[in-house]
């Protein structure tokens, strides 16, 4: 009898890049209801934006690269930098700031670099930091969190809609009015008044700890980020070295001056903290690819987020941190590269 | 004023001692530059590129004096790999002066050869031996595969043939 | 009886699906004898000498081909008639052949006499001799020589026997294990005698409870305190040589070394039992036990299989083919080899068959770029980085390749099969490592080549400038005037005129 032939191995591997990808939405579904529950409907809107526009610009640019374009498409890449890029955004958005950043990602940062897996940046980060340096006044104007106890004037769908598609508010309302800034702008603005961090605090707006709505979106990003552990989708290098290097240097600036320095609870639970340590930081493309290097550059990165949250001229740092770390990887993988089995 | 000053200066200073840190392992030792394009080529010492080894050819193609096509051993590989080292334009292989490869030995054949030793004097590499007027034979495992020794031949007798036996692998080179 | 603690954890490896409770669940099917056999003989450079001629009949044990060297390397493994000398196909990849002897057995399968070694007083180097007269190879898949492994000598070494099989649905070690136990220690024993070896660990994997009660109780009974028990993690590749020492004792083999070097033997269960047989009762390796499993065979089971025994009849032992066979694997899912043809025989590295449902194998598809989630290195028992060794591969840097050490890639597949790109990484290095030997041959060659430029560019010179003086130290006479030129010129008259001169750097 004659059979067919393969090489070995026999096994069918046991994940596949379109599962992972499918894992990573999976599991921010959980955040992106509880984001939809304190900011209102803009993150849909963001959503439906920056998705159709990654897609539309990968299809795009994979014909003109002559490659095959549905099996690319299908493999959920382009959707996940979309997804995590309308997370970064602020609610309320026009529609053609988001629509530029999903293009940013998905062309500039990913492929111009050659495509997935070649991309030296993170494309959302890239993405998101091109939106913040052009349009800074658009990119941190928050909607306040639904509060309950304090009624701040709400946009309802269709005014939220409105906004997207013309970038002008209903009449009746200002923007001023509308929009707070985040918890971390809170921080910054206040410090730079001489308020101290318990005055900034007392705000209602400031939540518990860490900034009301935004607590729960970065619980519920961490409980999402132990399940992609759980997965194996990603390794806990990254997560830890990054969240014990904020939880440190905040430790350490909280115990030298509470007043002029906010708890580390505030910065591990506020801004893009936990988005970043488990699915920005741990993106596998831009991030090192060695164990030893992989708590390097996730040291790195909490590191520099603090350093830019405390000092630097934008309220929240994460997402330079994460720029800046995957420019250093290649030298970081070079300088932790394992001697392999049986080598001195 | 002064601290932004200060800042650039302590920016400066500590930017500045990480790239005196880090010249020492990313530098690499220092050598002769022709020896690393040299390391590109196949080495066959063929000559085919119009150079007498492949020594002189490198340092030719250093000194922006030979073109980087012209190792037809190495292929478009080696093209390609000395456009990068160079950082010059590829360009098709120029194959006008032979196809020497080291998957190939000078093979004499014994019943014609006369003996003339015109063969072993060109060998670049002193791999064909014998005596005037006595038969000569070719050290296959130092036979690069050149092609220097066929044309010299007034009987014809050398053939290139395709080498059976691997290349053997000095104790130096797996270390 | 002394059992071992781990000292390390595997580095990577992976928990696979063992697919052996099919096959161990009957015991070893013996005294199996099949209407044909094809008996491979080494080929290629081992010049062999055929000491038997087409229609001879030949009895079990009895040699049918030596070595250059006077070594019988080929038995015949059953009585019968030789009925061709020819080359025919071998496991291996398509195309794989090999001259061998086939012979049709007569069903009696009667021995020639056969003197145990035991009692005899043979010196070191004789028994060696008997160990390859008697064509005793490594079972475990290498079949490297073992008299060749057991000639160094030393007090030092420790000789592992490697009983850990990792591999998905190869059982034929547990087995054996099981129903020899005596037979595995006993074969041990002698290992340690020949080698000096002072220490002797049975590893054994977790997932084989039987297997390690039948050891420990024959343990109990040796009484031998040479002997330890390791019971390994159920992780592959566990099984690996020097994957095997690292676990047990902490030691990484260094590259492009062998164990003995770090003062280990690793010898595989049924090659001790081999050895048993051969001291014992003088019996030559002329049968292997054989796994025939998978999906597409109708009753899995382990053989005892005479070497020879095509395919197709060690399948038909097992009860022949049930439904759709995909693919015909010789070794495990993991590192076997995917055959085109039953028609091929059962060599001494034959472990395992798995005729296998179109379900329980994997045929790549289009691979996706590499993400480099760096999964494939951690499960690297190299601790390679598959994900830089494939990039540095397509962009064929192979002097990268071989500083990220792909010539240590032992081609265990684990990378392949957490890859989520799907990229056939182990297919990609095995023909890498291939590139890579010749490249690295080639640069020796050109260092070498580069050389010996050197050396006849000075001994040109030399020459040169030897001539050069040669010639000024003639025409010196000729420079003092018109006086001094006649009798330079005289002297050379007078020079050629006398017989003794000889005409100097002429060549004829």
């Amino acid at each position: 009898m004659r059979f067919a032939t393969s090489a070995a191995p026999h096994v069918t591997p046991i994940t596949s890049v379109p599962l992972v990808m499918r894992r990573v939405l999976y599991a921010l579904l959980p955040a992106i209801c509880a984001y939809i529950w304190y900011f209102g409907w803009g993150l849909v809107f963001n959503l439906l934006v920056t998705t159709s526009v990654a897609l539309a610009a990968e299809a795009a640019v994979l014909r003109l690269r002559g490659r095959p374009v549905a099996p690319t498409l299908a493999d959920g890449s382009a959707l996940v930098t979309a997804v995590l890029l309308a997370l970064a955004l602020p609610p309320l958005l026009p529609w053609w700031v988001a629509a530029l950043g999903s293009l940013v990602a998905i062309v500039l940062a990913k492929h111009l670099y050659g495509g997935l897996g070649l991309n030296l940046f993170n494309p959302a980060m890239v993405g998101y930091v091109v939106l913040l340096v052009s349009f800074p006044l658009e990119m941190t104007a928050w909607l306040p969190p639904r509060m309950g106890d304090i009624d701040y004037p709400n946009l309802s769908v269709l005014q939220t809609a409105w906004f997207t598609l013309s970038g002008q508010l209903p009449a009746g309302f200002t923007l001023d009015a509308v929009t707070r800034a985040t918890p971390l702008d809170m921080v910054k603005e206040g410090l730079s008044a001489m308020e101290t961090v318990s005055e900034i605090s007392a705000n209602p707006l400031f939540g518990d700890f860490a900034g009301r709505g935004w607590e729960w979106i970065n619980g519920f990003l961490g409980l999402a980020g132990l399940y992609l552990l759980y997965r194996g989708v990603i390794q806990w290098h990254i997560p830890l070295s990054l969240l014990t290097a904020i939880i440190i240097s905040a430790t350490l600036l909280y115990f030298f001056d509470p007043g002029r320095f906010p708890s580390p609870g505030f910065h591990l639970f506020g801004g893009a903290t936990m988005l970043g340590a488990f699915f920005i930081a741990t993106d596998p493309v831009s991030a090192a690819t060695t164990d030893k290097g992989r708590l390097i550059y996730g040291a790195g990165i909490g590191l520099l987020t603090i350093l830019i949250r405390t000092w630097g001229g934008y309220p929240d740092g994460l997402a330079f941190a994460v720029v800046f770390m995957n420019a250093c990887v290649p030298l970081i993988d070079r300088y932790t590269r394992p001697k392999p089995f049986g080598h001195e | 004023m002064l601290s932004a000053t200060l800042l650039v200066a302590g920016l400066a200073v500590s930017l500045g001692g990480l790239l005196i840190w880090l010249d020492g392992p990313l530098r690499g030792t220092a050598r002769d530059p022709s020896d690393a394009i040299v390391e590109l080529l196949p080495r066959i010492q063929c000559g085919q590129c119009g150079y007498p080894g492949c020594r002189p050819y490198a340092q030719a193609m250093l000194a922006g004096e030979a073109e980087i096509n012209r190792c037809p051993p190495g292929g478009a590989a080696t093209v390609a790999r000395l456009a990068e080292a160079l950082g010059r334009d590829p360009r098709p292989l120029d194959t006008s002066r032979g196809s020497a490869s080291w998957s190939r030995v000078a093979r004499i054949d014994e019943a014609t050869c006369i003996g003339c030793n015109l063969c072993a004097r060109v060998c670049p590499v002193d791999a064909i031996v014998g005596a005037c007027n006595w038969m000569h034979t070719v050290l296959a495992d130092q036979c690069t595969g050149c092609e220097l020794c066929i044309a010299p031949c007034p009987v014809d007798c050398i053939a290139m043939t395709p080498r059976l036996r691997p290349l053997s692998i000095a104790e130096s080179a797996h270390a | 009886m002394r059992e071992l603690t781990l000292e390390r954890r595997l580095l990577g490896g992976l928990r696979l699906a063992a697919h052996k409770q099919h096959t161990t669940t009957r015991p070893i099917r013996r005294g199996f004898v099949p209407r044909e056999l094809i008996i491979p003989l080494p080929d290629g450079p081992t010049a062999t000498d055929t000491l038997v001629a087409v229609g001879e009949p030949v009895l079990r044990g009895q040699p049918l081909a030596a070595t250059g060297e006077g070594i019988a390397i080929s038995h015949a493994s059953s009585s019968g008639q030789v009925v061709a000398i020819e080359p025919r196909p071998m496991p291996g990849p398509p195309g794989t052949t090999a001259p061998a002897v086939v012979i049709h057995t007569d069903g009696r399968d009667q021995a020639i006499p056969m003197t145990p070694l035991a009692g005899q007083s043979l010196s070191r180097d004789d028994m060696l001799q008997r160990l390859q007269d008697a064509g005793l190879v490594g079972l475990g898949g290498a079949l490297f020589p073992t008299a060749e492994k057991l000639r160094s000598r030393s007090e030092q070494f420790t000789l592992i026997l490697n009983g850990a099989e990792c591999e998905p649905y190869i059982s034929c070690d547990d087995m054996l294990m099981r129903e020899q136990a005596r037979d595995v220690l006993d074969g041990a024993a002698l290992m340690c005698d020949f080698s000096g070896a002072g220490r002797c660990i049975v590893a054994i994997e977790r997932d084989k409870p039987e297997a390690i009660s039948a050891i420990a109780a024959a343990l109990d009974e040796h009484e031998d305190d040479r002997f330890e028990l390791a019971q390994v993690p159920t992780v592959y590749p566990a099984g690996g040589e020097r994957q095997l020492i690292q676990l047990l004792a902490g030691i990484e083999v260094p590259s492009g070394r062998y164990p003995t070097d770090v003062n280990f033997l690793c010898q595989n269960v049924g090659t001790a039992v081999a050895l048993a047989k051969l001291y014992a009762r003088g019996e030559p390796l002329t049968s292997r036990i054989v796994t025939v499993t998978g999906k597409g065979v109708r009753t899995p089971q382990n053989i005892e299989a005479p070497i020879g025994t095509p395919i197709a009849e060690l399948i038909g032992a097992a009860g022949g083919y049930s439904g759709n066979v995909a693919r015909l694997i010789m070794g495990g899912s993991m590192m076997g080899i995917a055959l085109d043809s039953d028609a091929r025989p059962v060599t001494k590295a034959t472990n395992c068959v798995v005729a296998a449902a179109p379900d329980e194998v994997y045929t790549p598809g289009t691979a996706r770029p590499c993400i480099r989630c760096g999964d494939c290195a951690r499960v690297c028992p190299a601790r390679l980085l598959p994900q830089e060794l494939i990039r540095s591969l397509t962009g064929d840097d192979l002097e990268r390749v071989a500083s990220l050490g792909l010539a240590d890639c032992i081609e265990c597949g684990c990378c392949d099969v957490v890859c989520p790109s799907h990229i056939t990484l182990t297919e990609r290095f095995r023909g890498g490592k291939h590139s890579l030997a010749l490249w690295t041959a080639e640069q020796a060659a050109a260092a070498r080549a580069e050389a010996r430029v050197a050396r006849r560019e000075q001994r040109l010179d030399l020459a040169a400038n030897r001539e050069a003086e040669e010639r000024r130290a003639l025409l010196a006479p000729m420079q003092g005037g018109r006086e001094a030129r006649q009798r330079a010129v005289q002297a050379v008259i007078e020079r050629a005129r006398s017989p003794s001169a000889a005409p100097d750097g002429d060549e004829t």
